[in-house]
């Protein structure tokens, strides 16, 4: 066994864990943070997507112990006093998911493509940029959408915020 | 009427939105699990065929964590998980039926513990040859189930006195589902030999069924119960049954909570597949393009068992004739059995496998002219004098197809765009264009008359507030949200008075599984059924009050009202209840004017025809096969919608899943019989950049001319159809390089197979 402490959404957590745990098994089983949810298994469908000091990553092939002292956000930490994050309320509001298995994943994937490439996206780029994320209902047209739109806000709440 | 529709045909957001895009919208796998669950792996049979002599299984036993292993001894009752014949068990008893097989289960602490443990085992198989190919079955002569055919006419002289003819032999891929969240259910025992599962199923009275089956029970001691599911596209109609079976077994033998949830390379070795199949065909026609004959033999790949295969397959036959009018046809199925895991629902349900063929041909009839193919189509569509089916059902509505090609051939500016792409293929040696237009008709209900009906139960409480369930499941298609604006426009009220429940055969029993595009269709229907009944007691009691006619009575704007007395909807609840009238109703809805008659080849199966058509273009590089495709243009015939927003997300959705069967999804089976392309590493499913940027899609005005919830039309599965215009474009491109000759390119259109295919018609021109 072994111990690990990562801030997750803001809040200090400890554990001891077996070293091989996975970081979605951690969030999921230990933290019970499952809106991180494991679809293939082998970090290829992207719906595992988390975001380990501000950078996103596929938490199926993760090992929870190789992030000691880490910044982990899931999708659960990304809406603040109650109120959607910008992409959130982007992939709601345009009909961005259906079975909404692959949505938590897609939209961490998403903020982190804005946080990378800044908020005026093309729609190439935006395409390209979701090749690790699978979704197997909508055909991506929504969502596609969905992020345009969620990258404006994202750009808008921020110059607000200024 | 239609002013009082706060809800019905506006295109609000899925009812779990909000949830999936929180994150806490729970799926199997996330709910709270009871203190001390006990996590289950399987034990793969390492054979595709043979006889089991022993499992090997002394090591698991003894590996820690392992509370217990079960095999088909351990089972209580029957050892059956077939949803139609018994010809499926559970865990593998004497012999192996495919590779990946169930042969045992492992009962541990933990998921890693059980998985650990089921790879210890050392089975042995007295292996013989599998059969894997369609051509390997049919060498064996082995089916699953009996040869069935239905037509009109006499084929062999028909055939043979049309001016001309042609024939072939064409392959149409399997299809992975690859529903993102993978099979999963937990068991929970309860008092009394109580078992109450949660199942990732389409099909929850089936998983009940079958779980008091193998325990043994009567199916009242067993609740199946569902929420949502991460998608299910048929692979969980009835193949969600043998986990949920799984977990019942181990949380009887155990006493305790038991949960199982496939790995997904387990999951995709091990879970059924869309029907592989191989059509020869052999049609007749005249020099107009005009279809006189047709015989066609669908060869289906069936896996081990009968599971679906024996609607899957009729429903091929059913659609062989896609929109068009065949005088003189035969349509002959064999259902081969194969040792491989038995083939399956897939979104279609044969369906799309049947119109693929009928689309082969007609390109087959253009080719050979040097005809536009979209004339060929347009030439023998189903029309007023020519509108009987092969199976006898008349097309009384082909107007609809005929009014949608018209306009997607303008819209989409077909003739224009088939003249830039002559003119560029002309000057370009390596890089072809095609195009091409391809109409869908889909016929809508089960053929199996039984699964043609629904319930609901619906109730409303003292402040107003309506709990609603119906035996409908939902995998993200909407139909959750559908019927609460249904259930919401009865009343009168606003939607988010109305509680949507997760599905239970507790609450709504004896269901059809969620499946042939009519989940609305049935249970919209029964939920209104149960509204309108407790509307009448409210309306009865609102008469007497008021001493008017319970006829006037108005539901409306969260009220009852006639004339000037107006009662809110709540105040109604509540005096209702003191007056002693019952606020709950269940409602139960059997789909009206169906007479299929099997053994006789004819009948009307279907209520009515959902339509659409697609209009694709693609490039493709002939020295290596690579293609994109660039433009996508939909017209698509939903009746009058429900939900304009979630029948555009099924038709957007289900377009490019077909266009990922047709076209870069390819199952590989080695001689053993093991898949090898199983998981997404391997097996390429469409990302965001496979999809064009310029993708346009339409709704067809109009209502649907049979008597469905709103007038509107079902819509999962017809669009799936509509990416057959991208595989007949890329056939379209490959004829570029050698105009009049047939087109030898199967499904799916890999770069391979396109590379083949081009090698094959033009030889010695590029290579």
């Amino acid at each position: 066994m072994a111990s690990v402490t990562m801030t997750v959404n803001g809040k200090t957590v400890t554990a001891t864990i077996d070293p091989r745990t996975l970081l979605s098994s951690f969030l999921r089983e230990h933290l019970r943070l499952t809106g991180t949810h494991v679809g293939c298994d082998t970090s290829q469908c992207g719906a595992c997507v988390v975001h380990v000091d501000g950078r996103a990553i596929k938490s199926c092939t993760a090992l929870a112990v190789s992030l000691d002292g880490a910044h982990v956000t899931t999708i659960e930490g990304l809406a603040s006093d109650g109120h959607l994050h910008p992409m959130q309320e982007a992939f709601r509001e345009h009909h961005g998911l259906q079975c909404g298995f692959c949505t938590p994943g897609m939209i961490m994937s998403a903020v982190d493509i804005v946080n990378r490439k800044g908020a005026m996206l093309d729609e190439h780029t935006i395409r390209e940029e979701l090749e690790g994320n699978i979704c197997r209902c909508t055909g991506y047209h929504n969502i596609v959408k969905a992020v345009a739109a969620g990258a404006q806000a994202m750009a808008a709440t921020k110059v607000a915020a200024e | 009427m239609s002013d009082t529709l706060r809800h019905v045909s506006r295109a609000l957001p899925h009812d779990s939105a909000r949830k999936h895009v929180a994150g806490t919208a729970a799926y199997v796998d996330d709910l709270p699990e009871p203190h001390g669950t006990l996590h289950l792996a399987i034990g793969l049979s390492p054979a595709a065929r043979g006889r089991l002599i022993d499992l090997g299984i002394d090591a698991v036993r003894a590996a820690p964590g392992v509370v217990a292993v079960l095999t088909a001894d351990d089972i209580p009752g029957r050892n059956d998980i077939a949803p139609s014949l018994n010809d499926e068990p559970l865990l593998a008893t004497d012999r192996v039926l495919y590779f990946g097989q169930p042969i045992f289960l492992v009962v541990a602490t933990t998921r890693d513990a059980a998985r650990l443990a089921a790879r210890l085992a050392r089975p042995v198989v007295e292996k013989e040859t599998p059969s894997v190919t369609i051509e390997d079955a049919l060498a064996r002569g082995e089916t699953v189930l009996p040869d069935y055919a239905f037509g009109r006419g006499n084929v062999a002289p028909a055939l043979a006195d049309a001016p001309l003819r042609a024939q072939g032999q064409f392959r149409i891929g399997g299809q992975e589902h690859f529903y993102l969240e993978g099979q999963v259910a937990l068991a929970i025992p309860g008092e009394d030999g109580e078992m109450l599962v949660h199942s990732s199923t389409q099909h929850p009275t089936e998983v009940q069924h079958v779980v008091a089956r193998i325990l043994g029970v009567p199916q009242a001691l067993v609740t199946c119960e569902t929420r949502r599911m991460g998608g299910a596209f048929g692979g969980k109609e009835s193949q969600a049954t043998q986990w949920a079976a799984l977990a019942a077994l181990a949380a009887h033998a155990t006493r305790r909570a038991c949960k199982l949830r496939l790995d997904r390379d387990d999951d995709m070795q091990i879970t059924g597949k869309r029907h592989d199949m191989r059509a020869d065909w052999d049609i007749g026609f005249d020099s107009d393009g005009l279809i006189h004959a047709i015989d066609l033999q669908l060869n289906a790949r069936c896996g081990c068992s009968a599971d679906l295969s024996q609607g899957v397959v009729d429903r091929a036959m059913f659609h062989a004739d896609n929109a068009y009018f065949l005088p003189v046809v035969d349509i002959r199925s064999k259902r081969l059995k194969t040792d491989s895991v038995s083939n399956t629902a897939f979104r279609g349900f044969g369906g799309p496998q049947g119109m693929l063929a009928m689309e082969r041909m007609i390109d087959a009839v253009a080719w050979s002219l040097g005809k536009d193919p979209l004339d060929v189509r347009k030439a023998n569509l189903y029309r007023p004098g020519h509108d009987e089916t092969p199976y006898g059902m008349r097309v009384t509505d082909a107007d609809t197809i005929h009014a949608i090609i018209a306009t997607l051939e303008e819209t989409a500016h077909y003739r224009e765009r088939r003249a830039e792409i002559a003119a560029f293929n002309a000057q370009s040696p390596v890089l072809k264009k095609g195009l091409a237009l391809t109409p869908v008709k889909f016929g809508i209900s089960f053929t199996l008359k039984a699964l043609n009906q629904a319930g609901a139960l619906v109730n409303v409480y003292a402040d107003g507030s309506v709990r609603l369930n119906h035996g409908g499941t939902e995998m993200g298609q909407g139909l959750y949200q559908k019927i609460a604006q249904l259930v919401a426009d009865e009343f009168g009220i606003g939607i988010e008075r109305v509680r949507i429940t997760a599905t239970t055969t507790a609450k709504v029993p004896n269901t059809s599984p969620t499946a042939a595009s009519a989940g609305t269709d049935l249970n919209g229907m029964a939920a209104i059924v149960a509204c309108r009944e407790i509307k009448a007691r409210l309306a009865a009691y609102a008469a007497t009050l008021w001493e008017c006619d319970a006829d006037d009575i108005v539901f409306a704007e969260d009220a009852l009202s006639a004339g000037n007395r107006r009662m809110s909807f709540k105040d109604a609840a509540a005096s209702a209840i003191r007056e002693r009238i019952s606020l709950s109703s269940t409602g139960f809805y059997a789909t009206p004017d169906l007479t299929w008659e099997r053994d006789k080849g004819r009948g009307r199966p279907f209520y009515y025809f959902a339509y659409g058509a697609a209009c694709s273009e693609v490039i493709v590089d002939m020295l290596t096969g690579e293609n994109r495709v660039t433009r996508v243009d939909i017209l698509h015939d939903v009746g009058r919608s429900l939900n304009p927003a979630i029948d555009m997300g099924q038709i957007e959705g289900g377009f490019v899943q077909g266009m990922g069967w047709l076209t870069t999804e390819e199952l590989v089976y080695d001689s053993d019989g093991r898949l090898r392309t199983h998981a997404p590493s391997t097996y390429k499913i469409p990302v965001a950049s496979d999809v064009p940027e310029h993708f346009q899609v339409m709704l067809h005005p109009g209502a649907n001319r049979e008597a469905t919830v709103h007038r509107s039309k079902a819509v999962g599965e017809p669009p799936l159809m509509l990416a057959i215009s991208v595989f007949a474009a890329l056939c379209d491109a490959l004829h570029s390089l050698a105009p009049g000759k047939l087109v030898p390119l199967d499904a799916p259109a890999t770069p391979e197979a396109i590379l083949r295919a081009a090698r094959q018609i033009a030889p010695g021109d590029l290579f």
